[in-house]
């Protein structure tokens, strides 16, 4: 039973394919990245398989389920979780207030006891925070707990992102672009946090453009060109596939790869 | 059928009114992005401007003309000083504003003149022309003339001359049109200036046929609005079909129906409309990006 | 200081004071009255805070729940033999279901299409209500039984004043309790972004209905009172003005400020009380706040007063 199967999936807009029958299947424990040159499809694979647009073929399933359409809150009680390219962090919120969002799910949402801060809320409170907190200091940013979102650094802002995910105890997890605008340091604690996850058995789905970092901790790598896969396979299999290296590396690729 | 007739013109002659208010939004909202609640005051000013200049013994069309350049001058001064230094707010700010604006026009208005109603002699004589049993005033043929001959001169603007294609790009995409050296501040207050002789003017034409006083802009507006929303957002062949569709939505449904819910109808059409088609009749979908 | 000021409760406490020893300080009872009315105002602006300020969703038709609220004080007793307090809660249940009936279609709506929607949704009650003359009175409207509690016929500035006094603290105490809860996370994400709320599984769109209906709630008791304490009711108690009214006092004061709202309440109240020998002049000068404050202070009263003196972090 694979955590993730995305099955020919496909979409257009306004008539141009962005997406050509993709597959592929993600296993727990998982690393596994999608590259590809900018425009290949990949942040819209995220948005379709997180069920914010809807496929025009193919399916998603999530633990052999079919999901396909499902709405993302669905998807999300069914385990799966993303961070975004282009931050999607809660700004007018404190870092630990962010993290408590993704709690959601956990927590009692019976909206009468809210209104009358019954002590049960209180305590749900406290056992969110406390869990928040836990994970902030996973990624950490426990110097940051109670300062805006909207002040932190960037690179903080990407591991918040991942921190907000974890906290909804994702099986499968969504990163995409995580170590975009990072400085070397912070991309290192990047690589670091991602490992922890997939070690717990979280299926873990990349789309990054570091190929340093891709090539080091991806057990698997897709390849998309133009909304279609060109190659799949390891590290080592996708840096010498020829058409890799004529669509997406390129010279400057190459090198870069023979230095991984 | 004459009844069906009856409705239709009458509906025809305040539909082409609520068009051209459409036509003015469409076209600040293309231009800045901005949805101009004060629209409705401009038709309102076109009427008491022209009402007063009147009675004060000014020959009609030079009253005319005076309630056209104070829209003007009005709707330039509103720009300058209350949207433009509002650049890049919030959508709730930028509604607050041009509603603020609308209710500091209206009283004004009160102000400089009264809160009564009033009207204007018919612009062409006497004796309405029996067309299939119905009556038809010379009035509402000025009025829908006046209204075909606007949206002529401005698709004529918009299409065949460097400056409204200027519009047209700035619309379009701001930054590219500035990047090719356009001066799309230029563009967005001359817009601003387009709309508020384009309400006026639809202020002249109708009061003969439906009063005017202080208050009768915000109605105006909303109705506009509608015709502008079922029309699509930001196309201008859809506000003016839309226009057309909200007047004669009303006149049948206060014809067949009941007069007294004869207001609610625009509000049904727009409620309507973006519950089914969220971007109207004629306009574009599209996909958020994220 | 800060850490007072960062906290909802602190709100709620310094409003509970207030409220206690306000009426010492007032010369007379034109002033309790005015008092009275800021309270009733404040607490229409507390819950539409909670849709505008905190879930980030514009309404420009909320007068039409607060004449909900008017118009069922005044026909449950008048047609209906219901005593008056029954009709305030039946006049709240109603505004509620109608907003849980119509916020599902229209809080699909975004933006600009959202603020329109509403806009068309206040004005059919306000329609409604001006044509029904039969249940409503009409255009001139209709008398308002006096509210009688247990026997007691409850009139005049004192009395309502500590009624809608009380019950204003107990509103912000509400909107407090919310603001700390999941639901309040869960609004104050869907105000941020919809997209990453979606994705940490909340259901947005009942959020939304939730944050709807609670404002529609608060506006419709606000309504009730004010068609009490007045003795009166007119089909303007729905209008369009009085929708804007609301939102101008909740971003006037500073929206996702609670007492920015009250603030903003305080403040549009107490103009045309202060401009009554200007009286035609109230249209200018509402106009003219509006559109200065949106230029001069967007953030609202309260928020930027608050940064100006160090007590918040920007």
């Amino acid at each position: 039973m694979s955590r993730l199967a995305v099955d020919n999936l496909g979409i257009s807009f306004g008539g141009v394919t962005a997406l050509t029958d993709v597959s592929f299947n993600v296993e727990a424990g998982e690393i596994f990245a999608i590259i590809g040159p900018n425009g290949a499809g990949k942040t819209t694979l995220f948005n379709i398989v997180s069920g914010l647009y809807p496929p025009r073929q193919g399916r998603v399933l999530l633990n052999d389920e079919d999901v396909t359409g499902l709405p993302p809150f669905k998807l999300a009680r069914r385990g799966l979780s993303r961070t975004f390219q282009n931050l999607q962090v809660f700004f007018r919120m404190s870092a630990v207030d962010n993290v408590m969002v993704g709690r959601h799910m956990h927590e009692k949402r019976n909206v009468i006891a809210h209104l009358f801060t019954l002590p049960s809320v209180l305590e749900q409170n406290r056992v969110t925070r406390a869990k928040a907190e836990e994970l902030l200091a996973f990624v950490d940013l426990s110097d940051v707990t109670d300062r805006p979102a909207g002040n932190l650094p960037y690179g903080a802002l990407r591991r918040l992102e991942i921190a907000r995910a974890l906290a909804t105890e994702p099986k499968i997890l969504l990163l995409d672009e995580p170590a975009a605008g990072c400085n070397p340091v912070e991309t290192e604690e990047i690589d670091n946090v991602i490992q922890k996850i997939a070690a717990t058995g979280v299926a873990v789905v990349l789309v990054e453009h570091d190929m340093k970092l891709v090539m080091k901790i991806s057990h698997r790598i897709h390849v998309l060109d133009q909304g279609h896969t060109i190659a799949q396979g390891s590290a080592a299999q996708v840096r010498t596939d020829e058409r890799v290296i004529a669509a997406y590396l390129g010279r400057h690729g190459q090198r870069e790869a023979g230095r991984a | 059928m004459p009844e069906f007739l009856q409705f239709a013109f009458s509906g025809l002659t305040v539909g082409a009114i609520y068009a051209l208010v459409a036509l003015g939004f469409t076209l600040i909202y293309n231009a800045s992005g901005v949805i101009y609640f004060a629209q409705g005051e401009f038709v309102m000013l076109g009427g008491m401007v022209t009402v007063f200049a009147h009675a004060a013994g000014m020959p009609l069309p030079l009253a005319a003309l005076t309630a056209l350049v104070t829209a003007v001058v009005i709707g330039l001064t509103l720009y300058k000083f209350a949207i433009e230094p509002a650049r890049g707010a919030s959508a709730v700010s930028l509604i607050i504003i041009t509603i603020g604006a609308s209710i500091l026009l209206r009283g004004v208005t009160s102000i400089v003149f009264d809160k009564n109603f009033h009207s204007l002699p018919p612009y062409a004589g006497g004796e309405p022309w029996i067309v299939g049993g119905a009556a038809l005033l010379p009035q509402s043929i000025i009025v829908l003339a006046g209204a075909a001959a606007i949206v002529a001169a401005l698709w004529y603007f918009l299409t065949r001359t460097l400056t409204g294609k200027a519009v047209l790009a700035t619309a379009a995409n701001r930054l590219a049109a500035r990047l090719v050296g356009i001066n799309t501040n230029a563009v967005v207050g001359l817009s601003f200036a387009v709309s508020a002789a384009i309400g006026a003017i639809g202020g002249i034409l109708m009061t003969p046929i439906t009063f005017t006083s202080y208050d009768s802009g915000t109605l105006l507006a909303l109705k506009g609005f509608a015709a502008a929303m079922l029309g699509g957002m930001g196309n201008p062949i859809g506000a003016v079909v839309g226009g057309l569709a909200v007047g004669l939505l009303e006149a049948f449904s206060a014809g067949y129906i009941s007069s007294s819910y004869k207001d609610a109808v625009a509000f049904l059409v727009i409620l309507g409309v973006l519950f089914v088609m969220p971007n109207g009749l004629f306009g574009r979908s599209g996909v958020e990006r994220v | 200081m800060r850490r007072f000021f960062d906290s909802p409760y602190a709100v709620v406490l310094v409003l509970a004071v207030v409220v206690a020893i306000l009426p010492l300080a007032l010369p007379s009872l034109f002033y309790l009255r005015v008092a009275a009315l800021i309270c009733i105002f404040a607490l229409a602006v507390v819950g539409l805070n909670l849709l505008i300020g905190f879930a980030g969703q514009v309404s420009l038709g909320h007068a039409g729940f607060f004449g909900i609220g008017a118009y069922a004080v005044a026909i449950g007793p008048t047609h209906l033999g219901v005593p008056p307090w029954l009709a305030l809660i039946a006049g709240a249940a109603a505004a509620g279901i109608v907003a849980f009936l119509v916020g599902r279609p229209i809080l699909r709506l975004r933006g600009h299409y959202l603020a329109v929607a509403t806009l068309g949704m206040g004005l059919l009650f306000a329609m409604v209500f001006a044509n029904e003359s039969a249940w409503t009175g009409g255009p001139d409207g209709m008398p308002v039984p006096r509210l009688e509690v247990f026997g007691w016929r409850i009139s005049g500035p004192w009395s309502w004043y500590w009624i809608a006094g009380v019950t204003l603290v107990i509103g912000a105490w509400i909107a407090a309790n919310v603001i700390a809860s999941p639901t309040g996370r869960a609004l104050r994400a869907i105000h941020d972004s919809e997209t990453a709320a979606q994705v940490l599984g909340i259901d947005v769109a009942r959020y939304k209905l939730i944050a709807f209906v609670l404002s529609a709630v608060y506006a419709a008791v606000a309504g009730a009172y004010l068609a009490m304490f007045d003795g009166l009711v007119t089909p303007e108690a729905a209008g369009f003005l009085r929708s804007i009214e609301f939102v101008t006092m909740a971003v006037l004061g500073g929206l996702g400020s609670t007492l920015g709202g009250i603030v903003g309440a305080a403040l549009l109240v107490l103009l045309p009380q202060l401009l009554t020998v200007f009286h035609d002049y109230e249209h200018i000068a509402l106009g003219l706040v509006m559109i200065l404050v949106m230029i001069f202070v967007p953030a609202g009263i309260v928020p930027s007063l608050a940064t100006l003196l160090g007590w918040k972090r920007s």
